[in-house]
């Protein structure tokens, strides 16, 4: 997120917004906070632009008896380590956290795709009572020899850590008999919430990584952190590095594959997306292999770009910064004209964003200013206080930014600042609905690319056809 | 090879003979108490557990169901599980209380909370007492649903069971009102069931009744917690009641599901008020089919003293002659049917009446009552070759269809990647349908719903034959 004024795309850019924004001088004014019963003890966890003078305080654990939006320590890790596809992923535990975590990602694989299997030790009661190790011995055993995958991850669950079972030292034991890497990932959901998941997986993924040497390595090679390859999305901006003349050595974790993430300490920078789930890999492999690490967001135009250009700058190489502008350039010339009708049709339209991390709020923001929308609200599961001074630098006054809120706080919020659009995942979709206002889903279940230039024109495009949707006339809404 | 040999047995062996499942058919039980407990008046659920329960189970009903599904959760933390729960218990009730002025709060333990050893009906006790039995206190009903005892078909009655063992008191003569426990079935077919007892002019309380809370209309607020369910006192009258109906053959009886002992301790809602209240107790299974719908319109009849409504005797005549127009599309066709027992009974029995043949029966399930209670349902419409598989996953499944060559799939939708892979049709049909919508919807209980499902089935044959054929007939 650095400036990058010097390059001409984004100076013209910034003349739209500033034009948006001197147009959007009818903003709704400033509003008393909401009068929603906010549970106790999560007063400094909602803010209102230009309203309250306290600061969003992000990363506090959810207050008992909230319906909150998060999900567990296992959920986090799951989902990072999900897209390796040539990996085994074992759910050590009962059923159900290997029942809801089957096939739920939209992570495409080039090649194999064992990940879309839901392997679990399925734990019945005579295991709690007396041990689940053996099983989950047996089940190494039977499962590397049926499915030959090139690692195993073996994820601990709540009841897991409860009886005890020596997880790790069962890990050890089958990577010596098997000679394959069997990482446990000692994720059980009552350590904390999702992102401490993150930091799991990470330490996981950091065990693998420098295990190999084999593939051949460019000396212009990135390793693209916090990407998942939802709808493939991966797949454009290997594409787009591709055209600037950049390897992508591993991609962690979108079509991932074990070998490429052993290979990944070679690489000559790490880009990393997401930082919420993925910084922790970053700094890990800075320290250990001297690899730096760049903040990158793939969605909008902005964003993107930056993106493709923080990569030409590091490598210092005029050949791949003209590359990267004639790709930039290429793309927006149709992209911009294709965007207007949308923008058009949308303009001074509101939003209300409650999605995981940060720096997708973030970029959002500046995708849905770009086609004529206004954020109103701006919430995530998991941003910490420093994203949210970041995030509270690109909303405008008016604007409700809250941290790990809930149904009752959000559906609040919606009715309170009267917004056209939810952008959300799964479990926003029916406050949306309810309140009979249009949805985009920007979760990690979508079937839709919403990173890169298509991306941000398929965004657009989904916006617009929900928003604009005739359904909506049928609705009473008891807005102001 | 040990698939081959099980198949020639017909009876598979259980899940449990295995140290690993892949592609489970089946949820955790807490997932099956929620649904229960969202069809009781004013209710809003809790977990005592990790978060993740609860949003993991949310986001699942919401994809099902396309509602909002307001689940809370004590949170457990570390401390919580080394230090016991009871700190959350209270301020979960709390905020629960402050936020949604719920009637009832429902508790469904975890596997986390039941191997730590939590008392939760002490903690409800204690709740009640340090308030000093406040008379405005929610209702507070807990079920124990630890994950590794069942499926979610077992969460789902032990919450049945639950509510009534909570709620019903015996403080009055035995009035005019039957119980219908109406087992894990869509909010479509709530309402077609309460209207068919309406039309035998019989006053019952459906239980569980989400078919508001599960599917609402469209809202000019948020509702906190939605209109509907199964009030408290129809719930306290149910011991009070002139019969009961429940349907369903297997219910939660499978007492070794999962367990180290049976202790036969398992009883459904239906036999608690039978053994505790002398509720009589007629049973039935799910109305699908002529043969299966016949039992339950007689057990009506003879229960309210009536005849069977014409509009039903009608609806059945039409339904007979929808079966003989579509008979041939149908016959001798070989399907594999699957999901949750009762379901996988009653879609077995109405195959079996129309000449399609049950080649694989499976279900996720473990009551070990699965192949005797098809045996005895389906009566001489058996299939004698029918595979019958408790336990199984979607894997053990694929394994046994590569051998049968079925020719269609009826069941969930997380059965599709094998339709698709082996190239058969599928019928959506129970729990999950999360690549459609409409679930809500799906309608398949008694003469009118069973006429939507043969339709079903007889167009998405029809639909993969033209599919297939190189001619493309317009005329079929």
């Amino acid at each position: 997120m650095t400036d990058n004024g010097l390059y001409g795309f984004k100076a013209e850019m910034r003349s739209m917004q500033i034009q948006s924004i001197t147009k959007r001088q009818d903003k709704i004014t400033p509003k008393q906070k909401s009068m929603a019963e906010y549970l106790e003890g999560r007063e400094n966890q909602i803010v209102t632009k230009g309203v309250d003078s306290h600061e969003l305080v992000g990363g506090k654990p959810s207050v008992a008896g909230s319906v909150s939006q998060r999900a567990c320590v296992f959920c986090g890790s799951r989902v990072v380590l999900y897209p390796i596809a040539d990996a085994l992923h074992l759910v050590h535990g009962p059923i159900g956290c290997a029942s809801y975590t089957w096939d739920i990602r939209g992570a495409l694989s080039s090649g194999p795709e064992l990940h879309r299997s839901s392997f679990s030790t399925d734990l019945r009661e005579k295991n709690i009572v007396f041990g689940g190790q053996d099983k989950l011995y047996q089940a190494l055993h039977e499962l590397i020899d049926k499915h030959h995958p090139k690692a195993a991850f073996v994820y601990s669950t709540c009841i897991v850590g409860v009886i005890g079972d020596d997880v790790q030292s069962v890990c050890k034991r089958v990577q010596k008999e098997k000679d394959i890497p069997v990482i446990a990932v000692m994720a059980e959901g009552f350590q904390g919430s999702k992102k401490d998941g993150y930091k799991i997986a990470c330490d996981a993924l950091f065990s693998l990584v420098g295990t190999d040497e084999s593939m051949e390595v460019s000396p212009l090679s990135i390793n693209i952190l916090g990407d998942f390859n939802l709808a493939g999305e991966l797949w454009m901006l290997e594409e787009y590095y591709k055209k600037m003349g950049i390897q992508i050595l591993a991609p962690i974790t979108g079509d991932g594959r074990v070998q490429k993430v052993q290979n990944a300490h070679r690489a000559a920078l790490n880009v990393v997306q997401c930082s919420g789930s993925m910084i922790h890999l970053a700094k890990l492999m800075k320290e250990k292999y001297g690899i730096p690490f760049i903040k990158v967001s793939y969605f909008g135009i902005e964003d993107m770009s930056d993106a493709l250009y923080e990569v030409a700058k590091f490598f210092k190489d005029d050949s791949v910064m003209d590359k990267a502008r004639e790709l930039v350039k290429d793309q927006l010339t149709t992209l911009i004209p294709a965007l207007e009708p949308y923008k058009r049709a949308l303009q001074g339209k509101k939003a209300a964003i409650y999605v995981g991390g940060a720096f997708k709020a973030i970029s959002l923001v500046k995708a849905l200013r770009l086609i004529g929308m206004k954020t109103v609200i701006a919430g995530t599961q998991t941003g910490n206080t420093e994203d949210y001074r970041l995030l509270k630098t690109i909303c405008d006054d008016g604007c409700i930014m809250v941290d790990d809120s809930n149904p009752v706080e959000l559906s609040e919020f919606v009715k309170q600042t009267g917004a056209d659009l939810f952008i959300g995942g799964v479990k926003e979709r029916p406050i949306a609905y309810k309140l009979g206002i249009g949805f985009c889903d920007h979760n990690h279940e979508r079937k839709l690319a919403l990173a890169g230039y298509d991306g941000m024109l398929n965004f657009a495009k989904e916006v617009y056809e929900t928003v604009t949707s005739p359904v909506w006339q049928f609705v009473n809404k008891n807005k102001e | 090879m040990q698939k081959a040999e099980s198949i020639k047995k017909k009876v598979m062996p259980s899940g449990d003979a295995f140290a690993s499942s892949c592609n489970a058919c089946k949820q955790c039980t807490p997932l099956g108490a929620c649904i229960a407990f969202k069809g009781i008046e004013g209710v809003l659920p809790m977990l005592h557990g990790s978060q993740g329960c609860a949003t993991y189970i949310r986001r699942y009903l919401i994809s099902h169901f396309r509602e909002p599904v307001d689940i809370a959760s004590s949170n457990f933390s570390e401390e919580t599980t080394i230090f016991g729960g009871n700190k959350n218990f209270n301020t979960g009730i709390d905020n629960i209380i402050k936020q949604y002025h719920p009637r009832v709060i429902a508790i469904a333990s975890t596997c986390l909370s039941e191997t730590i050893g939590e008392d939760v009906q002490r903690l409800i006790y204690e709740y009640q007492e340090t308030h000093n039995w406040m008379p405005d206190l929610p209702v507070m009903i807990f079920a124990s649903t630890p994950s590794y005892q069942g499926t979610h078909s077992e969460g789902f009655h032990e919450a049945v069971f639950a509510a009534v063992k909570t709620l019903a008191e015996a403080f009055g003569p035995v009035g005019d009102h039957i119980n219908l426990f109406s087992n894990m079935i869509s909010p479509e077919d709530i309402r077609h069931l309460k209207e068919i007892v309406e039309d035998f002019s019989i006053p019952a309380m459906l239980f569980p009744d989400y078919s508001d809370t599960l599917d609402n209309t469209s809202w000019d607020s948020y509702r906190r917690i939605p209109d509907g369910g199964t009030t408290v006192d129809e719930l306290k009258r149910s011991a009070q009641a002139y019969a009961s109906v429940e349907l369903g053959y297997i219910l939660n009886s499978g007492g070794m599901n999962g367990r180290i002992k049976d202790n036969g301790t398992k009883q459904s809602a239906g036999e608690y008020l039978k053994n505790k209240f002398d509720v009589p107790l007629v049973r039935t299974g799910l109305p699908v089919g002529i043969l299966e719908s016949d039992k339950f319109f007689n057990s009506l009849s003879s229960i309210s003293g009536k005849a069977i409504p014409v509009k039903y005797q009608r609806q059945r005549g039409r339904l007979v002659d929808l079966y003989i127009d579509g008979h041939k599309y149908v016959s001798d066709k070989r399907a594999v049917i699957y999901g949750e027992e009762d379901l996988v009974v009653a879609l077995a029995a109405f195959a079996a009446e129309i000449g399609i043949k049950p080649v694989l029966c499976a279900s996720g399930g473990e009551s070990g009552k699965l192949a005797e209670t098809l045996r005895k349902v389906l009566g001489k419409n058996y299939y004698e070759d029918m595979v019958v598989g408790q336990g199984m996953s979607f894997e053990r499944m694929e394994e046994v269809m590569q051998e049968l060559k079925p020719d269609l799939m009826i069941g969930n939708s997380k059965g599709y990647y094998i339709a698709r892979k082996m190239d058969i049709p599928i019928v959506r049909t129970g729990f999950p349908i999360h690549d459609r919508i409409g679930a809500q919807h799906s309608h398949m209980l008694g003469y009118e719903g069973t006429m939507i499902l043969f339709e079903q089935i007889v167009n998405t044959l029809l639909e993969d034959k033209q599919r297939k054929s190189p001619v493309g007939y317009k005329y079929m």
